[in-house]
């Protein structure tokens, strides 16, 4: 299962008034190293569904909301916790290092 | 036990996997999980890869490579080498996730890595405006002065590349002529975004949460001077990557993988290296490619006489086999 895509509309709902920490993984279509980590993403979301939600943000369909983050580089993986950021991963990373980086969330 | 395992995922570990898979050596190749296909990934057209007249792009000949290499038999895994351990007869592959690998030959094909300009702020505003991929970044730029920093090929694709989105693109390099290949530098010249910085290195980055500036160093006279921009485009050039064979084979004083002649034979009997990992002038797809070759067809023949020293061995020629895997 992949994770949802949320676009400008639903991003109030779906991430700054989530009860659940939400990564929001930034990408678009044309970046290869975002392809790369997506399937990634999508075991560590499986994995922790309980701790995690995870969501992507097309930034070519969303570029208000990339605007508004910030977004210079992708993919960028951004936790959301009570609609503030508290933790922004930048770029492809295996597996293991991104579990690393995102210890605290997944404790 | 594999016959051969192929670390690696660019034009040599999977020119290396068609060649092996062809010969009927059944080869897993170790692709990565986050960077598999390799630095043609994050490239755009490919003018200068024979059979393509009309440009290739990057991530396409790579899915071409991984479908004619699984097409005859290779296995591909998605997964990192952790560790590994190449001195014995059999040589053990740990990976991340996908279990241990025990191979009677290893290809060792991971390339190399971005060089960092290695000064103070780049780590913290990495993701913040100074970037290495210009096709995963480059969109976020619009109507924005950039720079970018180096002075071969790959600054000249990047820089000619970022005029699709910024209004202006300066091409920062520390001497006053390029190293790029004359096509490559032309066009670059002809860009009326393009604005060149001779004689100049990063010497610092500006900007506290986004990259705001650099301060330029003149390499001539030492002369500091500052440059706003809002983005950083970093193409000076990549460094072999061999942190995981460290200890167990010989670097040459270039840092690459020290190979006899123009073999791919490592000092580790059946450790073989192809590509740019063993290449500090070329660095081509192609060159890359047909290193690749040369690896698999020595894999082949170090197994063949592997086999027939066997043969000897089990008709009492012991002496006979020794020399016969001396000489593999």
């Amino acid at each position: 299962m992949s994770a949802r895509a949320v676009d400008q509309a639903s991003f109030e709902a779906e991430v700054l008034k989530s009860d659940k920490p939400v990564l929001v993984d930034f990408w678009a279509e044309w970046c290869g190293p975002c392809r790369m980590v997506s399937p990634i993403l999508d075991q560590i979301a499986a994995e922790n569904a309980d701790k995690l939600d995870i969501v992507k943000v097309n930034v070519d369909e969303n570029p208000q909301l990339a605007m508004e983050y910030q977004i210079v580089s992708i993919p960028a993986m951004k936790v959301f916790q009570n609609g503030e950021v508290i933790q922004t991963v930048i770029g492809a990373k295996p597996k293991a290092a991104l579990e690393a980086d995102l210890a605290a969330v997944l404790a | 036990m594999r016959n051969v395992i192929i670390i690696g995922s660019g034009p040599a570990g999977y020119t290396a996997a068609i060649y092996a898979a062809r010969a009927g050596l059944e080869p897993v190749l170790l692709a990565s999980s986050v960077e598999a296909g390799g630095d043609l990934m994050n490239t755009t057209e490919i003018e200068n890869f024979p059979g393509f007249p009309d440009a290739v792009m990057g991530p396409e000949l790579m899915a071409k490579f991984q479908e004619q290499a699984e097409k005859f038999g290779t296995e591909v895994i998605l997964d990192d080498v952790t560790e590994l351990d190449l001195r014995g007869e059999t040589k053990t592959i740990k990976t991340g996730y996908s279990g241990d690998f025990e191979g009677r030959t290893v290809i060792f094909a991971t390339g190399s890595a971005y060089r960092k300009l290695g000064i103070g702020d780049e780590d913290r505003l990495s993701g913040r405006g100074v970037s290495w991929c210009a096709t995963c970044d480059g969109f976020f730029f619009k109507g924005k002065e950039i720079a970018v920093v180096g002075g071969g090929d790959s600054a000249m694709e990047e820089a000619t590349f970022l005029t699709r989105f910024a209004s202006k693109v300066y091409v920062i390099h520390r001497r006053d002529s390029l190293k790029a290949s004359k096509i490559m530098q032309d066009r670059a010249f002809t860009n009326e975004k393009i604005e060149f910085v001779w004689n100049s290195e990063v010497a610092g980055i500006v900007g506290d949460n986004a990259v705001e500036g650099v301060v330029l160093r003149d390499t001539v006279d030492g002369t500091e001077r500052q440059l706003a921009i809002g983005g950083l485009f970093v193409a000076i050039g990549n460094d072999p990557r061999t942190h995981l064979i460290h200890g167990q084979l010989d670097l040459t004083d270039e840092g690459t993988i020290a190979v006899d002649g123009r073999s791919s034979r490592t000092n580790l009997p059946g450790v073989f290296a192809a590509g740019d990992v063993i290449d500090p002038h070329y660095r081509q797809a192609i060159t890359a490619a047909g290193s690749g070759t040369v690896a698999a067809l020595d894999a082949e023949h170090y197994l063949s006489a592997l086999d027939d020293a066997a043969k000897l061995d089990e008709e009492g020629e012991t002496a006979e086999a020794d020399a016969l895997i001396a000489s593999a």
